[in-house]
C-alpha cells in the first residue's frame, strides 16, 4: 500500500465525520437543533473512549459515568470555591480521572468479564454516592450551578458555539482513538481481547496495556462530563449514576462495540430518540426500552457493523 | 447489644430478599450465561400486580397467585420473545436486551398502574414484637420463613427430581447436556419462569415492609446483580449468602456509620472482596483456553 493510499483509508471517516459536523447545521430549523446536535457530540466523546475500552479492549465498565461525573464537578467546584479558570478546571478533571482510573484500575482490572462488571459498577456508584452526600461542596442531590467557560475574556454560550466546540472537540478524539488502535498499543490490545492468554505468551505486559486504555478511556469520559456541566450550566449527582454508566453502555453496544463511527451513531440514536417520543407522553419510557430490545435483537452486532456487512454483502 | 439485635433483624430481612433477587440472577445465568438486568423488575411486578388485583376487590391470596402467575408468564414471554431470537449473540448484547426490557416493563408498568408508592397489609399483623431489646416486625419473619422455604424447595427440587438434573447438566455444560437428550431450550425457559416466580412471591413478601413502586426494580436489581457476585456467578449458595451478606453490611453500616453511606460500604467491601478472591466467595475458578 503506497503512503498514500495509507494516508487516505486513515483519514477518510475523519473527514467523513469532520463533514457531518459541519454540513449538519445546514439543516438545523433553530437553536433547539443545536443544543441537541451539542449533547450528541458530547455524548459521543464519552462513548468513545469507553468503546475503546468495551470494543477493543474487550473490558466491560458499569461505572463509566464515574469519570463523568468526576470531569463535571471538576469545573463547577474549581471555579466556585478556588476561583481557578473553567478551561484549567477541565485539564484538572481529566488528570484526576486519570489517577483515578490508575489506582482503582490496578487492582480491579484483574477481575474478568461479570465480575469486572460488578466492580466498576460499584466504583461508579461510590462516586456518585460521595457527589451526593458532601453537599458543602458539591450541593448535594440538587447539584450546583456552574459557572460559564471563559475563553480570551469572553463568554462561552449559547447552543451554536457549544455545537461547534463539542463537534470539534470530538473529531480531534475521534482521530485520536483511530490513531490509538493503529498503533502497537491498540494491537495489543486487540490481541488482548481475542486472548489474554495468547497475548501474555507473545510478551504483552496485559496487565499495563489494560490500565493505559483505562485512563484513557476515563480521560475521554472527563472531558465530556466538564463540557456537559459547562453547557448546561447545572449539574446533579445523576450524572455519574447507574443510569448514566449504563446510558454509556449501551450507546457503545447499540453503535456497535469496536466500530469507533459506531459510537457516533450510538450517541446519536440516544440522544435523539428520547427527544423525538415526548411526544408520546407516558408511552416514552416503555417506547425506548422496546426500541434498544428491537435494535438489539435484529442489529445484533451493532448498527454500523451490521449495516457495514450487509453493504459487503452487496458489493460482492 | 439490643442495637446490634435491631440492626441484625433489618439487615437479614433485606438481605433475604437480595438473596432472593441474586438467586433468580444465579438461575437463569447457569442456565443460559445471561445476566438478567430485568429480574429487579419480577419482583416491582409480583408487588404491585397484588396491589391492584387486591385494589379491585380480589382476595389478597388470589390476588398474590395470581401475580405470581403473571409474572412467570412475563418471564417466561421475556425468553421466548426477546432472548430466544437473539440466540447465540454476545453475552453484552443479550445483557443489553434485558436491560431495555428492565426499562419496557417500567415503563408498561407506569402506564398500566401508576407513579405512586403502595403497601400491602402484613400477613401476621403489624404490631412489632419485642426480641431481646430490639423490635421486630412480624412480616420480617415471614420474609425470612418465606425466603428459607423457597431456597429448600429450590434446593429439593434439583437435587430430587429428574428436570432438576438437567437443569444441573445445563449448568454444568450446556453442549453436553444436549447429548444426552436433555432441552437446553426448555431449561432456559424453565429457569426464566422459576426466576420470574421468585421475583415476584420476594416482591409480594417485602412490599408490607419497604412499599412498592414502579421503578423500585432497578435498585433491587442491582444489588442483586452485587450479591450474585460476591457469592460467585453460578453458585446458588453464594447467591443467597452473598444476599444475606449485603443485607447485613447495609443495615450495620446504616446503624453505626452513616445511613447515607450505607450503599457506600457496601460495595467498597464488595471491591475488597473481589480483590482478594477475584471469583467471589464461592464461585469455580474458571481455566481460560487458548
Amino acid at each position: 500500500m503506497s503512503l498514500r493510499a495509507l494516508l487516505e483509508a486513515r483519514l477518510l471517516p475523519v473527514i467523513l465525520v469532520a463533514a457531518i459536523v459541519i454540513v449538519l447545521p445546514l439543516f438545523f430549523p433553530s437553536a433547539y437543533y443545536y443544543r441537541i446536535g451539542a449533547l450528541v457530540f458530547i455524548s459521543a466523546l464519552a462513548v468513545v473512549g469507553l468503546n475503546l475500552l468495551m470494543g477493543f479492549a474487550g473490558q466491560v465498565s458499569l461505572g463509566h459515568a464515574g469519570f463523568l461525573g468526576i470531569g463535571a464537578y471538576s469545573v463547577a467546584i474549581g471555579p466556585v470555591q478556588f476561583g481557578a479558570p473553567s478551561w484549567l478546571c477541565l485539564f484538572v478533571g481529566a488528570i484526576l480521572s486519570g489517577a483515578v482510573a490508575f489506582a482503582v484500575g490496578r487492582p480491579i482490572l484483574k477481575l474478568k468479564g461479570h465480575y469486572l462488571a460488578v466492580a466498576t459498577l460499584g466504583f461508579g456508584l461510590l462516586v456518585a454516592i460521595v457527589l451526593t452526600n458532601e453537599a458543602g461542596w458539591t450541593g448535594g442531590p440538587d447539584g450546583m450551578n456552574v459557572p460559564a467557560l471563559m475563553l480570551f475574556g469572553l463568554r462561552v454560550h449559547g447552543s451554536d458555539v457549544w455545537y461547534w466546540i463539542a463537534g470539534a472537540t470530538f473529531v480531534g478524539g475521534f482521530l485520536l482513538a483511530l490513531n490509538l488502535m493503529e498503533s502497537p498499543t491498540g494491537r495489543a490490545l486487540q490481541a488482548i481481547h481475542d486472548s489474554e492468554i495468547a497475548a501474555r505468551v507473545l510478551g504483552i505486559d496485559v496487565a499495563r496495556k489494560k490500565l493505559t486504555i483505562f485512563i484513557i478511556s476515563a480521560m475521554y469520559a472527563s472531558v465530556a462530563g466538564s463540557f456537559l456541566a459547562l453547557f448546561n450550566g447545572l449539574i446533579t449527582p445523576d450524572v455519574a449514576g447507574f443510569l448514566g454508566s449504563i446510558e454509556l453502555v449501551a450507546m457503545v453496544v447499540l453503535g456497535g462495540m469496536g466500530s469507533i463511527f459506531g459510537s457516533l451513531v450510538g450517541a446519536a440514536v440516544l440522544v435523539v430518540l428520547p427527544q423525538v417520543l415526548t411526544v408520546f407522553h407516558e408511552y416514552e419510557q416503555a417506547l425506548l426500552g422496546l426500541i434498544v430490545m428491537v435494535f438489539m435483537i435484529f442489529l445484533r452486532q451493532g448498527i454500523v457493523p451490521s449495516i457495514a456487512a450487509v453493504l459487503n454483502g452487496w458489493r460482492k | 447489644m439490643a442495637e446490634l439485635l435491631q440492626f441484625a433483624f433489618s439487615g437479614l430481612t433485606v438481605g433475604a430478599i437480595y438473596a432472593l433477587v441474586a438467586l433468580g440472577f444465579t438461575l437463569i445465568y447457569n442456565a443460559s450465561d445471561i445476566i438478567n438486568f430485568a429480574q429487579g423488575e419480577f419482583v416491582m411486578l409480583g408487588g404491585m400486580t397484588t396491589v391492584f388485583m387486591a385494589l379491585a376487590g380480589v382476595p389478597l391470596p388470589l390476588a398474590a397467585l395470581i401475580a405470581i402467575i403473571v409474572t412467570t408468564g412475563i418471564g417466561l414471554a421475556l425468553h421466548r420473545l426477546a432472548i430466544e431470537p437473539a440466540r447465540g449473540a454476545s453475552p453484552v448484547v443479550l445483557i443489553m436486551i434485558t436491560i431495555g426490557a428492565s426499562v419496557f416493563l417500567r415503563g408498561v408498568a407506569q402506564i398500566v398502574f401508576d407513579k405512586r408508592f403502595h403497601s400491602l397489609p402484613p400477613l401476621l399483623g403489624a404490631e412489632p414484637i419485642q426480641i431481646g431489646g430490639a423490635s421486630v416486625l412480624p412480616q420480617s419473619f415471614v420474609v425470612l420463613v418465606g425466603a428459607g422455604v423457597i431456597v429448600i424447595l429450590l434446593w429439593l427440587f434439583v437435587e430430587r427430581t429428574l428436570l432438576g438434573k438437567a437443569v444441573i447438566a445445563t449448568a454444568a455444560n450446556r453442549l453436553a447436556a444436549r447429548l444426552i437428550g436433555v432441552d437446553t431450550r426448555r431449561i432456559v425457559d424453565f429457569s426464566f419462569a422459576v426466576s420470574a416466580a421468585i421475583g415476584a412471591i420476594a416482591g409480594i413478601l417485602i412490599t408490607p415492609i419497604t412499599l412498592t413502586s414502579y421503578d423500585m426494580g432497578t435498585l433491587l436489581a442491582l444489588k442483586g446483580f452485587a450479591a450474585a457476585m460476591l457469592g460467585g456467578i453460578g453458585s446458588p449458595l453464594g447467591a443467597v449468602v452473598g444476599g444475606l451478606l449485603i443485607g447485613m453490611i447495609e443495615a450495620m453500616s446504616a446503624g453505626y456509620i452513616s445511613s447515607s453511606y450505607k450503599d457506600a460500604v457496601a460495595f467498597l467491601i464488595i471491591l475488597i472482596v473481589l480483590v482478594a478472591m477475584p471469583q467471589g466467595l464461592f464461585g469455580r475458578i474458571k481455566v481460560e483456553r487458548v
